[in-house]
């Protein structure tokens, strides 16, 4: 019987290119355009390179400052001394990394010039996360204590600086009219890790930024706080709150300090989307949820309006099928099953073209060192959604199809 | 086989009410070939609709086989029809998107049989009516005979005892009908099947064993 339904599935399809071409195009579009938004997503938000043990670490980077009586406020990321002062005095962190928002700097080869993003980092972010060094190693905290003009690239920038060589540890760079001797390469880091994004990595005793004087909470830098282990993250989270809490207020135009310690996804949110104490994940959680449930409504009612439509053309079969003797259940599911069958074509080519999108995507090099790539957890969910798809699309139609009297299905031709 | 007792259909809308069927008393015999002939729009092929158990009467009983179907649900319906009852139509109702075997087949996926059963007894449906060597054709490549023929394996394929037809040769010359009412005879004489037959055509009609007039819903012979 199967073979039967999938036999008039496809001769339906055949029958109308137009119809299908529509449906098909409804379902493999908005598969792709999911695919392609949760790979995204999944290279964001989820543990990647250079950030391998963020299932144990909190995130640390605007800080903002209210004035409940006068309505100022002041948002950024935190001075090198907040972090180093306040969060340095924790307990409960293993270790904490302090790097700056990346800066921009040039340096020029053969008067031609190269755009650098320049960071600084303290020693200790090169133990928190986990670059691979092509060659060398990372600066180290006498190098930092000492303000050596050291410094860590990438290999972008290794091989626009100094051509296809093999080794330029221990060579200069001179960027900005500085001349930096390199300790190490490290695999390029993708734009979308904007928290470790960069080209150049220097000591932040090399920082142009007046960090020793700036005793105020406002800077250009951000924390990521270690834990020893997964389970220590609440205690740590609590700690730092508690060490906000305790934080004087010297400025007159303010009097709370907000100052979060999150794990990536919420601190990513606020950064966008926080406001003193509400870190916006709720009005995310939520706003993405409607964006996916439309998302893939939209489809379903359109697959629905031209399901019926389809279904209705064929009456005089319907009326047939009935009269020989297939009950209504019968025919829900034979139609069923043939929806099902459009969605999946339609999921396959959808997943074909999230592939031919995401190379495209990659090898544009709109975004420096993207490498997007198909999660396969979402491909099997994909899949389901599919599966759904063709079910819920299927199932009024069909039950529409199924209270048609056979006497008037018949006589439709 | 078949017994209708005061058969009565009405159709309403919000203004109008029609009499289709006024009270029809009518028994078909085990083997009997009936014609109902009548002219249009007396109730001809609502009555044939009631007996394949298509519609349902206003009012009166049916009874097919022995057995009673007033309080049938739509599921014991269509196994009953699927069982007991073949049809064929005078458009023939064929799927198109589907072979000359596959049509043939339709009766039996509704049954509990495998695959090799269904092709087997389809084949010998279509041997039956002589479209052997047309197994692997669409509908729309076959003249109007030989779709009224598969239309009658379809009606035979799985064995039932009584077999509707809906002016099986009204849409067909007067050759390829006198072909398709040989065929119907031949299962009726041969095979003992009871058939009911609603035609225009007097001299189709007498070439069966009764012959059941109607008029405005009512029987009159």
């Amino acid at each position: 019987m199967l073979k039967n339904y999938f036999k008039i599935a496809i001769a339906v399809l055949r029958r109308r290119k137009f119809f299908t071409f529509i449906s098909l195009f409804g379902i493999s579009f908005t598969l792709m355009v999911l695919m392609v938004l949760t790979a995204f997503i999944d290279k964001v938000g989820n543990s990647n390179y250079p950030d391998k043990k963020r299932s144990r670490c909190l995130y640390v980077l605007n800080l903002e400052m209210q004035g409940t009586k006068n309505g100022y406020s002041s948002r950024g990321p935190h001075s090198f001394y907040f972090l180093d002062h306040y969060a340095g005095s924790l307990k409960t962190p293993e270790k904490i990394a302090i790097s700056s928002m990346f800066d921009f700097s040039s340096a020029y080869v053969n008067n031609k010039k190269v755009a650098i993003n320049q960071k600084y980092t303290n020693a200790a972010y090169w133990d928190v996360l986990d670059y691979d060094f092509l060659e060398g190693k990372p600066f180290n905290q006498q190098q930092v204590t000492n303000a050596e003009r050291v410094v860590v690239i990438s290999e972008d920038i290794k091989i626009a600086y100094f051509g296809n060589v093999p080794s330029v540890v221990g060579k200069y760079i001179e960027a900005d009219n500085i001349k930096y001797r390199v300790t190490g390469v490290v695999k390029n880091v993708p734009i979308t890790q904007f928290m470790m994004y960069g080209d150049m990595y220097l000591p932040y005793t090399l920082s142009k930024s007046d960090y020793k004087t700036n005793k105020g909470f406002n800077g250009n830098f951000s924390a990521v706080l270690l834990a020893k282990s997964a389970d220590d993250l609440p205690k740590m989270k609590k700690e730092y709150a508690d060490m906000v809490a305790r934080i004087p207020v010297k400025n007159k135009d303010f009097d709370h300090i907000y100052s979060f310690a999150d794990t990536y996804f919420v601190s990513m949110v606020r950064t966008l989307l926080g406001d003193g104490n509400n870190s916006g994940v709720k009005a995310v959680t939520i706003g993405l949820g409607i964006f996916v449930l439309l998302f893939m409504l939209l489809p379903t009612i359109n697959l629905v309006n031209i399901n019926i439509t389809r279904i209705m053309e064929r009456s005089s079969e319907i009326g047939v099928r009935k009269a020989f003797g297939a009950s209504s259940r019968t025919l829900v599911y034979q139609f069923i099953i043939e929806n099902i069958i459009l969605t999946l074509l339609g999921g396959i080519i959808g997943i074909a073209l999230s592939m031919v999108v995401m190379l495209l995507i990659n090898n544009a090099g709109l975004i420096a060192n993207l490498d997007l790539k198909i999660n396969y957890v979402v491909l099997g969910c994909s899949l389901l959604v599919c599966l759904l798809f063709g079910l819920l699309s299927g199932v009024y139609p069909a039950w529409r199809m199924s209270r048609l009297n056979v006497v008037n299905a018949l006589k439709a031709q | 086989m078949i017994r209708l007792q005061n058969i009565e259909k009405v159709y309403r809308t919000d203004t109008i009410q029609t009499l289709a069927l006024n009270s029809i008393n009518l028994q078909v015999e085990k083997g009997e070939f009936l014609s109902i002939m009548g002219p249009s729009g007396c109730g001809k092929s609502t009555l044939l609709n009631i007996m394949g158990l298509l519609d349902m009467p206003s009012n009166g009983s049916i009874n097919i086989g022995s057995q009673s179907t007033a309080n049938f649900s739509d599921k014991q319906l269509a196994k009953f029809r699927n069982k007991m009852l073949g049809f064929i139509f005078q458009s023939y109702h064929l799927i198109n998107d589907l072979q000359v075997l596959d049509n043939v087949e339709l009766p039996l996926l509704y049954r509990d049989t495998t695959a090799k059963e269904r092709k087997a007894l389809a084949t010998e449906a279509l041997a039956k009516v002589g479209l052997s060597n047309r197994l692997k054709h669409f509908p729309t490549q076959l003249s109007g005979g030989q779709r009224q023929r598969v239309a009658i394996a379809r009606a035979i394929v799985g064995k039932p005892q009584i077999i509707l037809a809906d002016e099986p040769t009204g849409n067909l010359d007067s050759a390829m009908g006198n072909e398709i009412m040989d065929i119907l005879l031949q299962l009726n004489r041969d095979e003992g099947t009871t058939i009911v037959m609603v035609t225009h055509d007097e001299n189709m009609a007498k070439k069966t064993h009764r012959l059941v007039r109607l008029f405005d819903g009512s029987q009159v012979q």
